[in-house]
């Protein structure tokens, strides 16, 4: 039977593994594809049309609000993991504790559903 | 003392263990085992999708390859990948474009590492299996960031921006689902979880939870009927776009990867993994494990070929309002369930 740290140290290995992969097949089809680049192949696709401006514009905030929303509940899930293998043997008072918990982040997404921030004009 | 600790005693070590010769000859051989499983699955799972949604639509896909059938296309379609020519367009930043593809495929390739396919049939047993397989399934979002951005293109960064708020807002519900299986459990372990099903399947007691798993999966792998990021019609091949050859290969094989995945891990959670329905006793665990992540592909292929795509707002809405409420209550009454009835 391996030890704890060895069982990750499969994990490590697959990943070395991954990597890997990916190397091998980018050094073969470097290899084996053809390579002739041209100005006009290397623009920025825009529907065949020359690019105006540049890629990088900007973007609607409301994606960066969706991010604040994520890390709160995620976050709160985190908690939830060792609640939930524990609460049995703890009883109703961990249900309750957690009931209270849940509720006080609900209350967070009832607030951005109030202030609109779930909707999208 | 958990029930379960008897029957994980009787199972606890992998049958790769078996082969005997100490820790770096499992090593080995657990790496070689699951990288093949990754690399032939997806395949299989492709050329499913070619099939099931050709003869939906009245068609007979992929005919030629391999001459049976077609069942060759997808390793021919690999071929041609690899030699097709890697553009790099000039306004790239080309060190992050050529890193994306990697981080998007390899953290799948390290979530089958715990799928169980028998009491002893798996590579490893993690003691925060689900916990494991969540996170690390969740990093790919990071690759498609990366993708998106350093494409330097409006139609990728836009996918990318999309990908990204879809992701994070299915995850929620995604995690909260898996939360009331680890409750009704009472381990994080795979193998533990799929032990416990040994009577009933969880999709008996946990009918919203499968649901919700469902649904969320769907959004987290961008599939239909959540695959804005992707729209062709509107943003190309989203955070895709600029992508040519082998890369754009690599995402396609992280997008099966994926549904094999998370049918994989749907399966762990509701439909009890190895554990075979009642008088069947006599297929084996892995054919049945087998059989019941082709179903769930099969489901996955199915959404595609029947829904339109959901607006952007809907999918946000979606979420956020209908999933993640629900999938807190279904945990809130789980809990109460669970100790009213101890």
């Amino acid at each position: 039977m391996e030890s704890y740290f060895q069982s990750y140290g499969v994990l490590l290995g697959l990943l070395v593994a991954g990597v890997g992969l990916v190397a091998v097949a980018f050094v073969a089809a470097r290899v084996i594809a053809p390579h002739r680049p041209s100005p006009s192949k290397l623009t920025t696709y825009e529907c065949g049309m020359d690019p105006v401006g540049e890629g990088w514009s900007q973007t609607q905030i409301r994606y960066y609000i969706y991010a604040f929303l994520f890390v709160i509940f995620d976050v709160e899930s985190v908690f939830l993991f060792p609640w939930a293998t524990a609460f049995v043997r703890l009883g109703m008072q961990a249900v309750v504790e957690m009931v209270v918990f849940v509720v006080i982040l609900a209350v967070g997404l009832l607030y951005a559903y109030r202030k609109k921030v779930l909707q999208w004009a | 003392m958990s029930p379960l600790a008897p029957v994980l005693a009787a199972a606890p070590e992998s049958f790769l263990s078996r082969v005997g010769g100490g820790f770096f000859v499992d090593l080995v051989v657990k790496v070689v085992v699951v990288m093949v499983f990754v690399l032939v699955a997806p395949l299989v799972i492709g050329y499913m999708e070619h099939k099931v949604l050709a003869h939906m639509q009245h068609r007979l896909g992929p005919m030629e390859a391999g001459r049976f059938h077609g069942w060759a296309q997808l390793v021919a379609d690999g071929i041609k990948f690899v030699q097709k020519e890697d553009i790099v367009p000039a306004a790239v930043d080309a060190r992050v474009f050529t890193l994306a593809p990697a981080v998007v495929l390899v953290p799948y390739i390290a979530l089958f590492v715990v799928l169980p396919f028998g009491r002893t049939i798996w590579a490893e047993n993690f003691d925060v299996g689900i916990f494991y397989t969540l996170a690390i399934g969740s990093v790919t979002v990071i690759g498609t960031l990366m993708a998106g951005w350093s494409s330097a293109n409006k139609f990728a960064l836009i996918g990318a921006l999309r990908a990204a708020a879809q992701l994070i807002a299915y995850e929620l519900p995604l995690v909260l689902a898996s939360v009331a299986v680890v409750m009704q459990s009472g381990t994080l372990s795979l193998v533990g979880i799929a032990e416990a099903q040994h009577r009933y399947w969880y999709v008996l007691t946990q009918p919203i939870g499968a649901l919700i798993f469902l649904a969320a999966s769907l959004a987290e792998l961008t599939r239909s009927p959540f695959d804005m990021p992707m729209a062709d019609s509107e943003i190309i091949a989203g955070a895709y776009t600029e992508y040519t050859g082998l890369k754009f290969a690599f995402f396609l094989l992280a997008e099966y990867a994926g549904v094999v995945a998370l049918s994989g891990i749907a399966a762990v959670l509701f439909l009890g993994a190895y554990q075979p329905l009642p008088f069947l006793g006599f297929v084996p665990g892995p054919i049945w494990m087998l059989a019941k992540v082709a179903a769930l592909s099969f489901i996955v292929i199915w959404f595609r070929a029947t829904y339109p795509r959901l607006r952007e707002d809907q999918l946000q809405r979606f979420s956020w309002i209908l999933l993640v409420p629900l999938a807190l209550a279904d945990v809130l009454a789980t809990a109460v369930v669970k100790v009213a009835v101890r």
